[in-house]
Formats: C-alpha cells, structure tokens, sequence
C-alpha cells in the first residue's frame, strides 16, 4: 500500500464499494451491491436477517478471506487502490481498516497490553503509554480503566469489553471502523454508551456499522443502506435496495420494498 | 367394582426387583475397580516403604548376593531419556499440532496426519522399541540412552500432538478473529494470541506424556538395556553406552530369587509411581485452574 | 502527563498502521512450511515405522514365509521358529482381557454417567479410576507377581480339583500363568474402556432420556434399552481400542504369563504372546534371530494396526452420525 497522502478519487468517499457477486462455494449469498462509504460519516447497514449486510461489511477489509470457499466478484476501492486486486495482502488491508465484532472479543491479556497490540503489531515508535491512554480516553473508557490497567480485559463488563475492543481497533488510528452489530450482546445501558461513543467517533474516523436494529441506525447514522433477500430463484441471495441520508430513508423511502420493512410489515 | 391403575410403590413386583439386581452389581463392578489401585498403593507403601532410605538415591545397585544397595543410577537413567525424548517429540508434536489445528485448515493433509497420529497411539510400546533397535542400536551397533530416548519419543509424538491440537481448538474463536482483524498474519495469530492462550492445556499434555513415558519399560528393554553404573562418569556422559532406568530395574528385579533385590524393586515402584503421580496431579490442577 | 500527551499527539498525526515488515512476510511463510513439514513428518514417521520393521524383517519372511505363522515350536538351538502358540496366547489373552475389563468398564461408564452417586463422589471416582492408567505396567506386574499370583491360586487350584472336567480348568495354577495376566491386563484396559464409554454416554442429547422416562420406564429400562444401544457404537470402539492396548501389551504379560510355548484352552496354563516374546528374546538375540524376531514384530504391528484402525473408524463414524446435535 502506498502512503496515505494519496488523494482520494471521489473527495468525499473513502471507500468505494462495488459488490457485484458474493459467492460461498456455489451459493450466491450477495449480488449487486454499490455502498460507497463516507469521510468522516457513520453509515448504517439495515436489514433483515440473512440479507448479507454482514457479508458485505465483512468483505471490505476482507475478513471473508477466512471462509476458504468464499469468492468476490466486484472491486472495492480504497484510497484509490482495489482491495481485491491481485497484489493485495490482506493482512495490510485489515491494519488500515479496524474491525469491531459482534461479540466483545478482548485478547486474554492485561487491559494495556490489548491496547497496546496493535501499537506493537505495527512497531509504533512512539510513546506507547499517551497512545494507550489516548485511545482509552477516545473509548470513554478511560475513567473506569485508568487505576486497573494490568487486569485482565476479559475481567471486564460486557459493556466496557466491547469498549475496550473499540479503543484497541482506534489504537492505531485506521481509516475506517467496522462494526458488526457491536451492542446486540449489550444490556440497554452499555448500549446508549457505545452509541454515544461512535458519534464522538466520526470527528476523526469514518464508522461502518450494521446493525438489526432500526431505532439504533436513526440515532447514529448519516447514511443508510437497507438490504433485502431475494428469495425469487430458489435461494436466498442478499442485494442492496436502496441507499440515502439517514433521515429520507426513514421518512421518505423511494422503494415500496423499504415502505413496507421499516413499517414492520416484514422481517 | 372401578380397575384404577396402582401408583403405589412396590419392592417385590420384577421391575423393581430387577433395577435393585442391576444397581448392586454396578456399584460392586465400581468398588472391585477401585480394590486393585488400593492393593497396589498399600504394598507400594508397605513394602517399597519399608525399604525407603537416602541410600536409594545415591548409592549403585547391589550384585547378586550383597546387601544394601540402591538405584541412584536409574533414577538418573530415567529422567535424562526422558529429557531426550522430550527434546525430539515436543517440538514435533506442538509444530504438527498447529498445522492440524490452524494451518492445515482442515484440509486433507491435516485429516491424514491426524488419523495417523491417533494410529501411533495404539502402536504397542514394545514395537518403538524395536523401531529404535532397528533404526539406532543396529547402525551404531551399541545399546544406549539415545536409543532409549529416541523409542520413548515415538510414544509421546502422538499424545502431545493430539492434546496440543486440542487446547489450541479450544481457544475461542472471536480471540482469533479479532487478531485477525487487527492485520496480523496467521503465524501472528498463533504466536501473540493463540498459543498463550493454549499454553496450559499443551503443558499438561507435555506433563501426562512425560508421565506415561517415565514408567515405560518395554521400549527400553533391548534398546538402553541395563547399566549398573552411573551415565555421567568423571563429569562426562557417555550417551552411547547401556543406561539404567526404573522401569527396567523392576523388571529385572523382580525376577530374581534374592530378598534384596525385591524390596529394592518394590521401593524403586514407590519412587516411580510417587514420581508419576506428581507430574499427574500438577497437570491436572494446572488444567482445571484454566477450565 | 497530559502535557506529553499533546506533544506526542502532534507529533504521531499520520496513521500508524504500516504494511506487515518484510521480516515478518518471511517469519509468516517459514513458520507455516515448517509447520506444514511437520505435519508430512507424522505421516511418514508411520511410513517408516513400517518400512524400517518390515525391512529388518524381509529376509526372515522370505526365507520362513507362512509357515512361521502356523509352526508351533520356538527352539533357536535347532533353528526351528513358529509363533503359532504366541499368536494364540495374544489373542486368547486379549479376549479374556476384554470379557473382563470391558464389563467391569462399561458398567462403571454407567454408574458415574447415570447420577447414581453424588457430583462429589463421582468425580473422586473418576479420577480414581484415571489413576489406575497412571500406574506403570511394570508395576502391575510386580503386583501381580507378588500379590495376585498367591492369592488366587488357592480358589485356582479348588476349581481344577473340583471342575478340572471343563477345559477352561484342565490344569492347575503353578504360578503364573493366562489368568492373572489377563486379570491385570483387564486393570490397566478399565480405564480406557471407561472413560471412552462415558464420553459416549454423556453425548447423549437430554431429550433422548426424558423420552425414555416420559414412557414410564424405570431407570435400568432406560439404561437397558435406549442409553447403551444409542451409545453402542462408541462403547464398542472403546472395547476396540481397550482390545487393541490388550493386543500389544508387554511388561505386565512377560511378566506374569508364564512364557511358555504351549497351545491350550485352560485359564491356568503357563501360555506366551507375541510382545513377552518380543521382551523376553530380544536382548540376548543373534543377528539372525533378530530378523526372525522383526518377523514376529511385524505380525504383532499390523494385528494392532488393524485393530486401532478399525477401532478409530467406528468411534470417528458414531462422532459424525450420532454425537451431533
């Protein structure tokens, strides 16, 4: 990968997404899907279960790798490369762009030191002690860690782990922040905190976020796209119906499809 | 007159009587299991204890009709073949085993490798000894401790690289997909992530193979044979000469008509099976301090 | 601090993540090819096990063939060699072996899977039994020798006087011999056949004993005729593999079976298998009898091959049929 000073090619996209075809083994699980993703901008991946919004999410800093029958048809370009071009190490993909999961999933390792991973992952030259605390303090967990940072971070909350998990994705200040429904293992609270905590995120990063619950895109995102599943063929392949600013999706859907999902006519 | 059904409970209907049957001969199968471990425990501790003395740890077996004596040397025996056969068959169980665990990503190769260490498993442990004689005692045409060492390998690759595979499957998986997402490579998710995590579990396969092996005998019979005197000699080992081991002392022993020679077999069995049951129970509370 | 803390903010205002180091590319790609070495290296590791043991042994089989698997005599001064009696006494032994122990560990599969005993209780059992597989064989020989050995002697010698009619009693016990040996060898098989027992029963999904039960069945109904069929398949490849560790076990055998050459039916004759011939013949080998001995190596090496592998199969096949949910 080249150097970050590399100007964009739309100003404000950083990530332009072109999924043409999403295939695990035979199965088609995603087809024509264009998501360009905003500078500086939470954009939402709503939908109902099944429709490859997490595939899709998962396909930009290609964790779908992982999965050996998976395939990728389409190009995704980022800070004017395709990630899906043939000289592409993966591994130097996922260091630009962090990742978020489902499930809060800290390393079995002091608090520090899971900050720290990706400081020392990336042979940061820095001060690592202010980074740590930085990204501490950027996860609005800072407080509540600060007297006990050589705990464990599994001896955390489910709340302050997920927390923990977003200060260790900023630590190395990527690019852009995926996050798979990050609060759906969350109690309300923790919820409302994590929340909070993407908005203050977006001044300085550009946030991926899918999510199953509707309420929760309308609090956080700018953009959303809404998927859907087309079962016509026989099978239950995902495709993007439509994608706008938050707030006219919600209020003025131009597809009958989106009308009827987010009225709670299907699911 | 109404034919209710009967909800009473009945000791003599045949049902009953036949769970009663059933459950005395579990329990008397469970007990009758336990009374072998406890016999040999008690003459362990009543006949090798008898026997017990710091002269067992430093002095050399006695000859035919001496009094006296000790198994020093094989004690010593013991411990440097096993130290051999830990040197060869730990890196190679651990490095398979992450091959079969993550790497191999349960591909073919990995499949066969698998099916082929739970296949050595079950070799009989004499056959490594012939192995051993076959492929070092015949080419460097003497009995010694390298050879010992190499056949007590054979047994413990296939356990420590199946309870290796297994502590390294059983770290969860978000741990290694969040390594993952951070842009590690692969040997990156293994060596930062994975293996500490998995740490204890591969030592206490380390440790229960260590265990088995230690009260091996047959694979030492024809391969290290027996030595009545010390492996390490004016400060140098001789690795290429016959060892004395436990196991072997016993067998040897306990074949013989004097007196001496079999209580100094029993008390050798105490200081082997104290020996093995240590390293058991450290394992195991290593394990379960995890779990 | 928080002066620092802008300073070093300034300072590090790029993003920090840099593309993997070549040095680490390289460590990635050697240590999965050394891995991926390894891996091949079990493999071969049975490849050479066979091929090193059947090599020695090439000359032998050449030179004796069949006829060694069916000659009865074992006397190196005349040069005459047949395993016939050890390959008796082997499988002889590790029937009796499996009689024994397989029940004795099938129903203590039972007890400690069944909630006959309280949690405590039953794990103080469990690992009691666990440590019965801890004990070195040569111990239990020594035991056997000296404890066993003279204390069923006597109810040995009553049976032969009294039913010597029945083969199984034709001789009396002298000292060692098939029976105490079978006897430890079904000790130290307990615990495997146990413990892979007990794993077949545990996997037993819940639904399936509420079932029995909902039926009105007394417990042993349920144990009897749903519980031990459905985990059939897993208990016989742990009575498989407890035959297989019977089949190739040495010290406790060389010790207490008697080593003598002898084709007979009664529990109380001295008899040999093929790992005490082994043990015993060895040491004191000529070269030529070292071929032959590898000969009998090999025979021992693919019975316990044959035996594992089948055994291997049946519990992976139950795995994949019946332990999922």
């Amino acid at each position: 990968m080249t150097s970050a000073q590399t100007a964009t090619l739309t100003d404000d996209v950083v990530i332009d997404c072109k999924v043409d075809k999403i295939f695990y083994g035979n199965f088609l699980a995603v087809r024509d899907s264009d998501v360009p993703i905003y500078k500086n901008k939470i954009t939402g991946f709503i939908g109902p279960s099944g429709c490859g919004k997490s595939t899709v999410l998962k396909s930009i800093n290609r964790m779908n790798d992982l999965v050996r029958i998976f395939r990728f048809e389409g190009r995704i370009h980022f800070e004017g490369q395709d990630l899906y071009g043939t000289n592409v190490d993966p591994v130097s993909v996922r260091r630009h762009i962090g990742m978020v999961f489902q499930q809060p999933n800290p390393f079995s390792m002091s608090i520090y030191e899971n900050v720290a991973f990706g400081l020392r992952l990336n042979r940061y030259k820095g001060d690592y002690d202010a980074r740590v605390e930085e990204a501490l303090r950027g996860a609005a967990l800072w407080k509540e860690v600060k007297d006990k940072l050589q705990n464990n971070g599994m001896s955390l909350s489910g709340g302050q782990q997920q927390r923990l998990c977003i200060a260790r994705a900023i630590a190395t200040k990527p690019t852009v922040i995926l996050m798979d429904e990050p609060c759906s293992a969350l109690d309300p609270i923790a919820t409302r905190q994590v929340e909070e905590l993407m908005i203050g995120l977006k001044s300085e990063y550009t946030v991926v976020i899918v999510t199953h619950n509707m309420q929760q895109a309308q609090r956080v995102a700018d953009k959303t796209a809404f998927f859907s599943v087309d079962i016509s063929q026989g099978g239950r392949t995902g495709y993007l119906v439509e994608m706008n600013d938050t707030g006219k999706l919600f209020e003025n859907p131009r597809e009958q499809l989106t009308k009827e999902y987010l009225s709670g006519e299907f699911s | 007159m109404k034919n209710t059904p009967n909800f009473n409970k009945s000791f003599t209907d045949s049902r009953a009587l036949k769970s009663i049957f059933l459950s005395t001969i579990t329990v008397l199968c469970a007990v009758g299991a336990c009374i072998p471990l406890f016999s040999v425990l008690v003459m362990l501790i009543m006949r090798g204890g008898k026997r017990l003395s710091f002269e067992l740890f430093y002095a050399l077996p006695p000859t035919a009709f001496d009094t006296g004596g000790g198994f020093g040397n094989a004690i010593v025996g013991t411990l440097f073949m096993v130290g051999i056969a830990a040197l060869i068959a730990v890196p190679f169980g651990i490095l398979a085993a992450i091959y079969l665990a993550e790497f191999g990503e349960n591909g073919k190769l990995a499949e066969i490798a698998r099916f082929c260490a739970k296949t050595m498993t079950g070799i009989p442990s004499i056959l490594a000894g012939v192995l051993a004689y076959a492929a070092v005692v015949m080419v460097t045409g003497t009995y010694s401790a390298i050879a010992g060492g190499v056949a007590l390998s054979i047994l413990m690759i296939p356990t420590i690289m199946l309870t290796a595979e297994e502590s390294i499957k059983m770290v969860p998986s978000a741990m290694r997909e969040a390594a993952v997402g951070m842009g590690c490579t692969k040997t990156q998710v293994m060596w930062k992530v994975m293996l500490p995590v998995a740490m204890p579990g591969m030592i206490t396969g380390v440790m229960l193979a260590v265990a088995r092996v230690s009260g091996e005998t047959a694979p030492l019979l024809f391969t290290a044979l027996f030595s009545d005197y010390w492996i390490f000699q004016g400060g140098a080992g001789d690795i290429m000469e016959p060892t004395a081991s436990l196991a072997v002392l016993i067998y040897n022993f306990s074949g013989m008509p004097f007196e001496n020679q079999i209580e100094l077999a029993w008390a050798a069995s105490l200081v082997l099976v104290t020996m093995v049951f240590i390293i058991n129970i450290i394992s195991r509370m290593l394990f379960q301090k995890k779990k | 601090m928080s002066a620092s803390l802008s300073n070093q903010q300034q300072q590090n205002d790029g993003p920090i993540a840099v593309p993997p180091s070549s040095k680490d590319i390289f460590l990635d790609r050697t240590f999965r090819t050394f891995t991926t070495c390894f891996a091949w290296l079990t493999l071969l590791l049975i490849g050479y096990i066979v091929w090193e043991i059947g090599g020695t042994a090439l000359p032998a089989i050449k030179e004796m063939g069949v006829g060694f698997l069916t000659g009865t005599t074992w006397d190196p001064n005349k040069g005459e060699f047949g395993i016939l009696p050890q390959i008796w006494g082997t499988f002889y032994s590790s029937l009796l072996t499996l009689l024994l122990g397989g029940s004795f560990g099938i129903a203590i599969a039972v007890f400690l899977t069944q909630d006959f005993l309280p949690n405590k209780i039953q794990i103080v059992l469990k690992s009691t039994i666990e440590l019965l597989a801890a004990i070195p064989s040569v111990v239990y020989g020594l035991w056997g020798i000296f404890v066993l050995i003279p204390l069923i002697r006597p109810v040995a010698n009553w049976l032969h006087a009294t039913l010597g009619w029945i083969p199984f009693f034709s001789t009396s016990l002298s000292g060692p011999g098939m029976f105490p040996a079978a006897l430890v060898l079904s000790i130290m098989i307990l615990p495997t056949v146990a413990a892979i027992s007990q794993d077949a029963l545990s996997a037993i999904p819940d639904k399936i004993k509420e079932a029995a039960y909902g039926m009105g069945t007394t417990r042993w109904e349920a144990i009897l005729k749903v519980l031990l069929p459905t985990a059939s398949r897993g208990i016989f490849g742990g009575l498989v593999l407890g035959f297989g560790r019977a089949l190739g076990e040495t010290m406790a055998l060389a010790m207490l079976v008697g080593n003598s050459n002898q084709l007979s039916l009664s529990l109380f004759s001295p008899a040999d298998t093929l790992a005490a011939l082994l043990a015993l013949n060895f040491p004191e080998a000529s070269d030529y009898e070292t071929q032959i001995l590898m000969y009998a190596a090999v025979v021992l090496l693919f019975i316990t091959l044959a035996v594992n592998i089948i055994g291997e199969l049946i519990i992976s096949y139950s795995e994949r049929s019946g332990g999922k949910k």
